[in-house]
């Protein structure tokens, strides 16, 4: 292994890139950060990829007129994983715009985009919907907080009368 | 506790990470199908670009399904989206200004003839479908920031997005009639002066970079706008109690 010039600078910069979306992922309760998180998770992969292949003496796989086909071999870099993170950038465009448009709904739907509160709303309406009584109960700080929250008082009063009745 | 799990896991594959590249030869590149390709598509496939030789001659049938899936991504957002909704949203935004709206009609023009340009020369110099197609797409989004009421013709976009998508797999299909794989660029008798670093060269490698920069331009400006017109936040609290009625009959049905 010889001396690592400015690829361990790259290399760092590509992981670190990786780390830091993959920590907002987890670590973030808002739906639309968590989509930017992804963003950088996407950002930092496609780096490592692209420097995989990639070398600092290189030069872009790019045949200039001054040179014949054959002999640039050894000064170019790789440009199967430039055409691969291409694939990768139009894919994650794709994706993103999917999430964004998830996102809008998630917004019209609950009016929020606090994760917690989306999973709990979307447990009281898969089990009101259902019939069934709600996985917390009606007197629970939860459901009252929600109740007071305004969106679902008419949902939580409906399984309200159910469990009395 | 929670952030302290999510921060060990990082921790771990950071660690993972860095592992894997200090053990990667730095300065000693292994590049066994890279130079292979280096070596042979000046003379297979007549590109400058090798990146294009890579995404359209060696990975074509790869560069439709990328295709295919930008395409189900668009139809998806306008299946969640919907166009009704946006057709009976009032938009309260006004017009964003002098200054922008005559900045972005200065700037249209020149966006299409930069984007065409890095399309029609993506065989020759870095560039190609992808880049143009986002640029064209950019210039004709850039009238619908600027005036937000303004009415987009989604039908031209649809007719653009099909005809783009059915040009490239035609064109795959004429290679068929030479006798050549499906996608692959060939010669014609006239398409077939190849100089290489000219614009006329690499054969049938420029039309399916213009059928896949059109599509990804006209993908990318139909899910911008779609984007764009989806009704406000503020309009979000009479979309909930209709969301909620209907649920509410959906109930109904149920019991």
């Amino acid at each position: 292994m010889s001396m690592p010039g400015i690829e361990i600078v790259l290399y760092t910069g590509a992981i670190g890139l990786t780390v830091i979306g993959l920590a907002g992922l987890l670590m973030v309760r808002n739906v639309f950060r968590m989509l930017l998180a992804l963003v950088i998770l996407e950002a930092g992969a496609s780096l490592l990829l692209i420097l995989s292949g990639f070398w600092e003496t290189g030069v872009a796989p790019i045949i200039l007129s001054g040179l014949s086909g054959n002999t640039p071999g050894q000064l170019m870099n790789d440009p199967v994983p430039q055409a691969l993170v291409l694939t990768a950038i139009v894919i994650g465009v794709g994706v993103q715009a999917l999430a964004l448009a998830l996102i809008l709904r998630i917004k019209y739907q609950y009016n929020t985009l606090d994760m917690d509160k989306i999973r709990q709303q979307l447990e009281h309406d898969i089990a009101s919907n259902a019939g069934v009584a709600s996985p917390a109960s009606a007197q629970s700080p939860d459901s009252l907080a929600l109740a007071r929250s305004g969106s679902m008082e008419s949902a939580a009063l409906a399984t309200g009368d159910k469990h009395n009745g | 506790m929670r952030n302290f799990t999510s921060l060990l896991f990082s921790g771990g594959l950071a660690f993972l990470l860095l592992v894997l590249a200090s053990q990667l030869p730095f300065g000693n590149p292994v590049m066994l199908l890279g130079g292979e390709i280096i070596q042979a598509a000046p003379d297979e496939v007549g590109t400058a670009n090798l990146v294009a030789a890579v995404l359209l001659a060696y990975r074509g049938i790869d560069t439709l399904g990328e295709l295919a899936i930008l395409f189900t991504a668009t139809a998806a957002v306008g299946l969640i989206l919907g166009r009704a909704h946006a057709s009976k949203a009032v938009h309260q935004d006004k017009d964003s200004g002098f200054i922008t709206t005559r900045g972005s009609d200065l700037m249209m023009p020149l966006l299409i003839i930069v984007g065409f340009y890095i399309i029609f020369y993506g065989h020759l110099t870095p560039g190609g479908g992808f880049q143009g197609g986002v640029i064209l797409a950019i210039a004709f989004f850039l009238p619908v920031l600027t005036r937000p009421g303004s009415k987009v013709d989604h039908g031209m976009i649809t007719i653009i997005e099909g005809l783009a998508g059915a040009g490239f797999i035609m064109i795959g299909l004429w290679a068929m009639l030479y006798g050549k794989p499906f996608l692959q660029p060939f010669f014609d008798t006239f398409l077939g002066n190849s100089t290489l670093g000219s614009l006329w060269s690499a054969g049938t490698l420029p039309l399916l970079y213009l059928a896949v920069g059109l599509k990804v331009g006209a993908e990318l400006a139909g899910l911008l706008v779609t984007i764009a017109e989806a009704p406000a936040v503020a309009e979000a609290t009479a979309h909930t109690t209709e969301a909620q009625a209907v649920s509410e009959t959906a109930k109904v049905e149920y019991k």
